[in-house]
């Protein structure tokens, strides 16, 4: 019997490969993503029915928490506004890992009172699911409150952070190693709270342009605690799963950090985040002066120009200036105006995030330039705009090697004729780095909320035909 | 030394899955477009509530007189469906808007 149920496991296994196949091809993502689903459905399913000889059913307990679940998971998922979409991924991997962290935690619970727990492998696998689980779990609440603004990174780093981490660690290793050897309930909550804290306190430096890197890092640790449980049910589909998301956010994590040029090591040391402040501020002075520019001197630019790129950052996700973008792609490519955009692989705050706030106002994806196509076009671009990104086209990192960016590759907008920013203010970037372009001869600053100043530039080319 | 002999002797064929899941992992998802990444990372994600088998065997054999595991157990099931069905739906709902294929 239980023959029948294994296939299925198998079936849904296929599936989950055949999914993510898919969803690596623009053309056959959507159906890679309901075939992924499917295989859920059908794990999910196997799994309830599956014959278990000292079964206690308890279905009461399982229907309802299936329903609460599938009920908040798709509420939440209906209602989210794209702009806070980096926000929602980090919170769903955090209640994957959060998950796997309580299911080992009562797992080792249940085997201390039966009696039966000692040091072996099924010890080391609950209480190594525990320590990566309550990582992700911990991990990805810090970066979900960090994205929405409610924690800033200043007010969770602290001085000599890193040294703490690695501190932290030790004792996170240390603990959990106690509760191999001398297993007993408070030994199990001391590991817990341990590896909790130490998940928390791995991503607080860590923060603004290198959140894409820490989302995607979170996202495979997740799928890790999700396959070391798998060991712990002998369950195969368990394994698969976890280790293919496993897989596939370190691939991410790894082009995440090529596109800055970066080590993994370097990001989570947390070099471009707070603790860079201090570095990047010395190189940041005497760069001469702004020249502020009006959204009507912009429209008239723009309106004699031929050739237009825009480039998004995160300032852009929180202008919610992408509909304005949109509306003003569609007025200059009346006029017979090329329009492209210009996406830096670690624009904004988690992986692609730029392409789907665009994707989500119907902008064209053959206009979006990767970071190769854009800079080749700059030479023959009469303006660019760049809309609420900073660091990602900041020439220190060409040429400044004091720059805690040095290295990156970036956009070199500069090279463009004109060159228009948007800007709330001369505050430095997320990453709190001076950024030279804004004192070049042919970088006009245009102050004010992005969205706003958009629209301004709408109303003033209106008024131009 | 006993018991590691022991459980790699009754886990080689799971031990082969996770090594060969690795490099099939990378093989699968190594050349992804920018504009998807986003979409794959959130259906990945998606899929590592896969932990939610877990739960359903835990909670299917935990004793129903023992109100801690109920609660806690019924508890992970609630947080990795959620990582489930919320992960897959606003996959989707992103997808849905790459698909709008623009005309030139």
């Amino acid at each position: 019997m239980t023959v029948f149920f294994q296939l299925a496991y198998l079936v849904g296994a296929v599936l989950f490969i055949l999914g993510l196949r898919g969803l690596s091809d623009p053309k056959t993502a959507r159906g890679g993503n309901l075939r992924a689903a499917l295989g859920m459905g059908i794990a999910i399913v196997a799994s309830l029915l599956y014959p278990l000889e000292s079964s206690q059913g308890n279905f009461i307990w399982i229907i309802a928490a299936l329903l609460i679940g599938g009920l908040i998971g798709w509420f939440s998922s209906a209602k989210v506004q794209m702009t806070s979409m980096p926000q929602l991924v980090s919170i769903f991997n955090g209640l994957g890992g959060g998950s796997a962290m309580l299911l080992s935690f009562v797992e080792y619970l249940n085997l201390n009172k039966s009696g039966s727990i000692s040091v072996n492998l099924t010890s080391l696998t609950i209480l190594f699911t525990l320590l990566v689980g309550a990582i992700s779990f911990s991990g990805s609440i810090l970066a979900y409150l960090k994205l929405d603004g409610k924690v800033k990174d200043k007010h969770v780093t602290l001085p000599k952070h890193q040294f703490i981490n690695i501190i932290l660690l030790i004792a996170t290793i240390a603990t959990v190693g106690f509760a191999m050897f001398n297993p007993s309930s408070t030994s199990l909550i001391i590991a817990t709270v341990v590896s909790l804290i130490y998940g928390f306190s791995f991503v607080a430096p860590i923060g603004g342009a290198d959140m894409p890197v820490v989302i995607s890092l979170l996202n495979s640790v997740t799928g890790i605690s999700a396959a070391t449980a798998g060991f712990l049910y002998n369950n195969q589909i368990m394994i698969l799963g976890g280790i293919l998301v496993g897989a596939s956010g370190t691939i991410l994590t790894v082009l995440m950090c090529r596109a800055m040029n970066r080590s993994l090591v370097n990001v989570l040391i947390g070099g471009f985040s707070a603790t860079g402040i201090a570095v990047a501020g010395a190189s940041g002075q005497d760069q001469g002066n702004v020249q502020p520019t009006q959204a009507m001197d912009v429209a008239i630019l723009l309106n004699y120009s031929e050739k237009v790129i825009l480039v998004p950052g995160y300032g852009m996700a929180v202008a919610q200036a992408q509909k304005q973008a949109k509306e003003l792609d569609e007025i200059l490519s009346k006029k017979g105006i090329e329009v492209y955009y210009g996406i830096h692989p670690v624009a904004g705050r988690m992986p692609g995030h730029m392409n789907v706030l665009l994707a989500e106002v119907d902008i064209s994806y053959d206009k979006l330039l990767d970071l190769d196509d854009c800079n080749s076009n700059l030479g023959d671009t009469d303006i660019v705009l760049v809309v609420g990104a900073n660091d990602v086209v900041n020439p220190s990192a060409l040429d400044d090697p004091s720059s805690s960016i040095y290295g990156m590759p970036v956009l070199e907008v500069w090279r463009a004729k004109k060159v228009i920013v948007f800007k709330r203010s001369m505050k430095p970037g997320y990453a709190g780095i001076q950024n030279p372009l804004f004192f070049k001869e042919n970088t006009n600053m245009l102050f004010g909320d992005a969205g706003a100043s958009l629209k301004n530039i709408l109303s003033e080319l209106k008024t131009l035909d | 030394m006993n018991s590691i002999t022991q459980f790699l002797d009754g886990n080689m064929l799971s031990i082969y899955l996770l090594i060969f899941t690795i490099f099939l992992g990378f093989e699968l998802i190594s050349k992804v477009p920018s504009v998807l990444h986003t979409p794959l990372m959130s259906g990945a994600n998606a899929i590592s509530g896969i932990v939610l088998v877990g739960s359903i065997f835990f909670l299917r054999l935990a004793d129903p007189s023992d109100t801690l595991s109920l609660i806690v157990g019924s508890l992970a099931m609630i947080m990795a469906m959620i990582n489930i069905v919320g992960g897959f739906a606003v996959t989707n709902r992103m997808l849905a808007m790459f698909k709008k294929k623009p005309k030139q």
